[in-house]
């Protein structure tokens, strides 16, 4: 499996729409066919018109708020030692992480398409809370499903869902995660097809939806390569992006614009939730080998038992708390091009409580999943190299849970 | 001549649409499902079983109880297929379709889960979320080992795609009533569902095309000139409420298929 050159990786998928000839694809019933049929033709259409690129650059810059800023961690790296550290705070962004670009870009189309409604699904919250500011920003009726479970433990993004005026539908099968959001979201599409579009919020589900969730979050690696050009005068020798990966759609951005250079120059780590230290029940499909599946449309590597169904996760970061990975990724694994650890609860919450000790920067319990990598490997390399992390959300919605598991904040 | 097909001839001659029902395998019990299955043949044309998926993405809340409820009892695909040749056994010449999402069937590996359809003489398959033409090879896999393979048409499927998929299509088409998950509120008045099922028919006249998705008791009457019918969610719903009522599911089911039928005899 090999990634070509000069074409962006998500358009390097075949006719099927099959990444690697085994990832993604279109799983779904007949009746969608066709409004994704016509969603790929529209998203195909403005990605070339410059004018539409022109309107996403605006709101990007002067309402998502470009470029998020990027620093070095000066105190995390004198106290580890090794390797500097650096970190993109995408979480800066409009709204408080990188799920902002997804969202804005769906209502732009929405908008094209002629939609007054627009649907989404939602673990953490940010991909809810996004969607619901984005349609009220764009003037469209925004319905959220949420896992009951995840509307428990994610309340700030609640309310501020709710006070952009969207419907938060609570899901109450299966888990009550987000597995099961959206496959209540997908659901409700195929109901209300015809007056409505569907954003799913990673980059997962049918073919189109990885394409255009890819396509919007790559302003982060766009941001970050002129970043470090003028940081170190040019790209160092020795880089490492170090991001979480739940559905995958913050690191897919965080990495496309280097996908080109050499892994010895440029190595993406993926860091998927590994969950409670003892329980064996993870999130991550990627670390442990699980077997390639099919799940919500598309073809990609998920925990399930020998027969095919989904195994439920259990993750402390609700973001991360999925069972499968974007297509996309299956593919930047199995072509080497990334490589994919996990972190535990345990682990995450020791690196949240590190790196607010030392730095400014508050991240969410998911790219705190990365920093605990970023610690591990810091002391282990020269200093020569850089490690830039992806802080791509914000601890403010965790407030709750940070309480629980550590006391008084 | 396929069993399916048979089925449909039966029927035209009786001057009806074919009755054909959807459970869940393993609902409320594995023992129970196959007494439903044994006792509504009487009155059912062809049968649809589904084998369960826990992230089923186009399915409404009466199925999904169901679904849910028979994996919580440890329903196996194994089991599913034993079901079925249990019910085949009994009733050699009524048609069973298994019904479900494309993931088990991958798990299994394609070739193996037609094997198994084989051994529990399956006479068809629908699989919810493998359109055409993802579905080409598969339905030609189906075809070379004699099993129906249902291709579904909805009311968002042009016209060109229709021609293209009926001709691909075995011995029945599937018509999805409206644009929803199963068991929805029939929210498309009968006369514009027939007005689409005649466009079907008027490509291939020959094409056995059964309606559903909605079709409850009160509006089967309606598609009385239609090839066949499809009742789902009306039956899981039966079976929910009679276990809330303590009541036997397998005579209160009958019962339902029985009125059913007589509406449209």
């Amino acid at each position: 499996m090999k990634i070509k050159k000069n074409i962006p990786l998500i358009d390097q998928h075949d006719k099927n729409g099959f990444w690697g000839g085994k990832f993604g694809g279109s799983f779904i019933p007949e009746t969608l066919k066709k409004p994704v049929e016509d969603l790929t033709i529209l998203f195909e259409k403005l990605r070339k018109d410059k004018n539409f690129i022109k309107e996403r650059d605006y709101y990007f810059k002067n309402w998502v708020g470009a470029p998020t800023p990027f620093f070095k961690l000066r105190n995390l790296t004198n106290h580890l030692g090794g390797a500097e550290i650096w970190t993109k705070v995408v979480s800066e962004a409009n709204g408080g992480a990188h799920k902002i670009y997804n969202a804005t870009v769906h209502c732009l189309i929405a908008k094209k398409a002629g939609k007054k409604y627009v649907v989404g699904d939602t673990g953490a919250g940010y991909a809810g809370k996004m969607l619901s500011m984005a349609a009220k920003k764009f003037g469209l009726k925004c319905k959220i499903f949420m896992g009951a479970k995840d509307i428990e433990r994610q309340k700030p993004n609640c309310d501020a869902m709710r006070k952009n005026g969207a419907e938060i539908v609570p899901v109450y099968t299966g888990s009550q995660t987000l597995v099961d959001a959206v496959s209540e979201c997908m659901r409700y599409w195929v109901s209300n097809c015809d007056t409505t579009h569907m954003c799913v919020g990673s980059t997962v589900g049918p073919n189109i939806f990885v394409k255009i969730c890819g396509w919007s979050t790559s302003q982060i690696s766009r941001e970050l390569f002129i970043q470090i050009k003028k940081e170190f005068g040019g790209i160092p020798k020795k880089i490492k992006l170090l991001n979480c990966v739940g559905g995958g759609s913050s690191s897919f951005g965080f990495w496309n614009e280097f996908m080109h250079y050499n892994k010895k120059q440029i190595e993406f780590v993926g860091i998927e939730a590994g969950g409670p230290i003892k329980s064996k029940r993870h999130a991550a499909p990627l670390t442990y080998g699980s077997k390639i599946g099919i799940l919500h449309g598309a073809a990609q590597y998920v925990n399930q038992d020998i027969e095919g169904q989904i195994e439920e996760t259990e993750s402390i970061s609700a973001g991360l708390d999925y069972p499968g990975v974007s297509p996309l990724h299956c593919f930047l694994k199995d072509a080497k091009r990334a490589r994919y650890t996990a972190a535990s609860d345990e682990e995450a919450l020791k690196a949240y409580v590190l790196v607010t000790k030392f730095e400014k920067i508050r991240p969410s319990l998911e790219p705190s999943h990365a920093f605990a990598e970023a610690i591990k490997l810091a002391p282990k390399l020269s200093n020569d190299t850089v490690i830039i992390v992806n802080s791509c959300g914000d601890a403010h919605k965790d407030r709750d849970i940070l309480k629980q598991r550590l006391g008084k904040l | 001549m396929s069993s399916i097909n048979l089925a449909f001839k039966h029927c035209k001659k009786e001057k009806r649409p074919a009755l054909i029902t959807f459970t869940v395998a393993g609902d409320n019990t594995k023992k129970n499902s196959l007494k439903i299955l044994n006792s509504i043949a009487k009155y059912a044309d062809i049968l649809e079983l589904s084998f369960l998926h826990n992230c089923p993405i186009a399915d409404g809340g009466q199925i999904q109880n169901s679904t849910y409820r028979s994996l919580r009892n440890g329903t196996t695909l194994k089991d599913t297929f034993k079901i079925a040749k249990k019910f085949k056994n009994n009733n050699p010449n009524k048609p069973l379709i298994l019904m479900g999402y494309y993931n088990l069937i991958y798990q299994n590996g394609e070739n193996n889960f037609l094997k198994n359809c084989k051994m529990s003489k399956v006479d068809g398959l629908i699989v919810v979320d493998l359109p055409w033409p993802e579905n080409k090879n598969f339905a030609k896999k189906c075809k070379k080992m004699s099993i129906n393979f249902v291709q579904l048409l909805s009311p968002t499927t042009s016209k060109e795609r229709m021609k293209k998929i009926i001709k691909d299509s075995h011995d029945m088409i599937y018509y999805i009533s409206m644009l929803s998950t199963t068991g929805g509120k029939l929210k498309v008045p009968p006369k514009k569902i027939l007005e689409n099922y005649n466009k079907i028919k008027k490509i291939n006249k020959n094409k056995n095309c059964v309606i559903g998705f909605g079709i409850t008791n009160k509006s089967i009457k309606s598609f009385k000139n239609s090839d066949g019918v499809v009742v789902g969610s009306e039956i899981c719903k039966e079976i929910t409420k009679s276990l809330n009522n303590r009541q036997n599911p397998v005579t209160n089911v009958t019962d339902i298929v029985k009125k059913l039928r007589k509406k449209i005899s």
